[in-house]
């Protein structure tokens, strides 16, 4: 059984993927508690996909795909609110056009890579694929999301619940959200190196939501998805190795599975326990 | 808005000798609406007063609102508050939302909540400290919240959330404190409870803006009501405004008494002719 566990993380590679897997997760995860209440799951999902043109234009010219992916995010998040500014356009049809626009976008200047094993790896992830130079990067990027959160906490959690009340005193709550898209960017970029640009929504949403039946503090959301997410990452990495399966799905499918089994058994707002209580259409919001 | 327009780097202090409010002039409108929302509206507000903001739906009483704890630009005119240009210094003015604008399932303690009156003075990468920490306990004992301190604001009663929305503006200790329909759907212990603390407000110099529906706690609670339709409609003792002619014009109703029975009846007017009879309440007030 221990070295059921153990022994693969002998393979260097397994060790560069469990290592990077386990701070992407955690990176996605402090964000996903933001992108949970804030209800920017199809924001981030559109993120993963208009990030794709940066990171293909940076790898045609050899430039780093971080940078790539972050100036892509940030055309993403000032393109969405340019065009709902007004109220012309809704929010969701903005970031339903810059989604499909710069995805295809970024597919057209892909099928001029020759490679279809470049593109797997962008669509669907390769987290056993990361170099220590990649880990390097993904560091610093969960340090400047980690910090950003915390200095910024109260700033996010003030504009999340209240934005007439930040407005009233004098905190701009689009100053803050084009914060928080821009750590999303950085984290979409992350986490697409684990589960690639279709699935990286799921370390965003999936551990926060699962956290968030557990839990209905903020900071305990946070650390608890931090902790569900390295949980997934290393089951995904262990159930890839010993079944021959790619990590990437396994890792979501992981994730899937936790969010499930605590949508139905959480202690409190678990779907048997209000079956027994007998208030299972409440929750009205 | 600027960025430093947050947090603690206000240093303008209150002009001596100058009303709380002085709006001059203000009009607004939304986007590409033709109609403005609010015209020439023009209105002092003093020191220690208690002000009921009535009128119909979309009578721009939010905007008017919204606009002094600028939350919207100004378009034309001028407000001052405390003798300084609307937006100059944040934390003496608090707004206490109307419900729908809040997000209640948000996990945030009540005592979160009311420390954020306190980030008015805190502002960015600044944490609260004893002298914040302590406003909040008292504001929460004042408004009977402390046992609750650590629920989920959303697991509280309406009322009891509204109790922790006004703690959060006594934490602020603001100067002057806006309300934008705060009594719908509250029971009545909570309504007094509100209404004694903003008698405790204006009693210290503090100046209260409510805007209402309620019409029936106006000659109770309040020292001056503002009857706005778009405009300045009428100013002055509740008395003085809550007439049949104000009613009129600004519901496009008419009270008409029965000679026989004594009864009131409304009659509906559309271009001032009656097209309708019925029951006042309901209609009206909603």
């Amino acid at each position: 059984m221990v070295s059921f566990l153990i022994d693969p993380f002998s393979l260097s590679f397994m060790q560069r993927g469990l290592v990077g897997g386990i701070l992407i997760g955690m990176t996605c995860a402090v964000l996903g508690a933001f992108v949970v209440w804030r209800g920017m799951a199809f924001i981030g999902d559109a993120m993963a996909h208009t990030v794709l043109p940066g990171i293909v234009i940076a790898f045609l010219n050899g430039a780093s795909l971080f940078v790539g992916a972050l100036i892509a995010g940030i055309v993403t998040a000032v393109g969405i609110g340019w065009f709902s500014k007004d109220g012309q356009v809704r929010e969701d049809s903005a970031i339903g056009i810059m989604f499909s626009g710069l995805f295809a976008l970024g597919i057209a200047l892909l099928s001029r890579v020759n490679s279809y094993q470049d593109l797997s790896h962008i669509l669907f992830g390769n987290v056993l694929g990361v170099s220590w130079g990649d880990i390097a990067a993904i560091t610093v990027v969960l340090i400047i999301v980690g910090a950003g959160v915390a200095l910024f906490y109260k700033e996010l959690v003030v504009t999340s619940f209240d934005p007439g009340h930040a407005r009233a005193i004098g905190l701009s709550p689009a100053t803050v959200r084009y914060g928080l898209l821009i750590l999303l960017a950085l984290a979409v970029v992350s986490g697409i190196q684990a589960v690639g640009v279709v699935m990286v929504v799921s370390l965003l949403v999936t551990p926060a939501a699962t956290a968030s039946l557990l839990t209905k503090r903020l900071d305990q959301v946070i650390v608890l998805g931090a902790g569900l997410s390295v949980l997934g990452t290393v089951t995904g990495l262990l159930a890839s190795f010993h079944l021959d399966i790619a990590t990437g799905p396994v890792i979501v499918l992981t994730l899937t599975g936790f969010f499930i089994l605590t949508f139905l058994f959480a202690p409190k707002q678990g779907w048997l326990m209000r079956l027994m209580d007998g208030d299972l259409p409440r929750r009205a919001n | 808005m600027s960025l430093e327009s947050y947090g603690g780097s206000c240093v303008v202090p209150a002009v001596s000798g100058h009303p709380a409010l002085v709006i001059q002039d203000l009009t607004y409108s939304y986007g590409s609406q033709a109609k403005s929302a609010l015209f020439e509206v023009s209105l002092t507000v003093q020191r220690g007063q208690k002000v009921a903001l009535i009128g119909p739906n979309g009578a721009g009483k939010s905007t008017l609102i919204k606009l002094i704890a600028s939350m919207l630009p100004l378009q034309q005119g001028q407000i001052e508050i405390y003798g300084n240009a609307v937006g100059k210094c944040h934390h003496r003015v608090a707004y206490v939302p109307q419900r729908s604008d809040v997000d209640w399932q948000f996990p945030v303690s009540v005592r979160q909540v009311v420390m954020m009156g306190r980030y008015a003075h805190l502002g960015w990468l600044k944490w609260p400290g004893k002298v914040d920490r302590e406003a909040v306990q008292n504001a929460l004992e004042q408004m009977g919240m402390a046992d609750f301190a650590d629920r989920q604001i959303g697991e509280l009663s309406g009322g009891q959330q509204q109790r922790v929305m006004l703690a959060r503006t006594l934490a602020q200790n603001a100067d002057l404190v806006l309300m934008d329909e705060p009594l719908n759907n509250l029971d009545v212990p909570t309504q007094e409870l509100i209404f004694h603390v903003l008698e405790d407000l204006t009693a210290e110099g503090k100046t209260v803006i409510v805007s209402t529906h309620d019409l029936g706690v106006l000659p109770i609670h309040f020292n001056r009501a503002i009857f706005l339709d778009q405009r300045v409609i009428s100013d002055g003792s509740v008395e003085e405004v809550l007439t049949a002619e104000t009613l009129a014009r600004a519901y496009g109703v008419r009270l008409c008494t029965d000679p026989e029975t004594g009864a009131v009846t409304v009659e509906q007017l559309v271009n001032n002719r009656p097209v309708s009879r019925g029951d006042t309440h309901g209609q009206l007030f909603d």
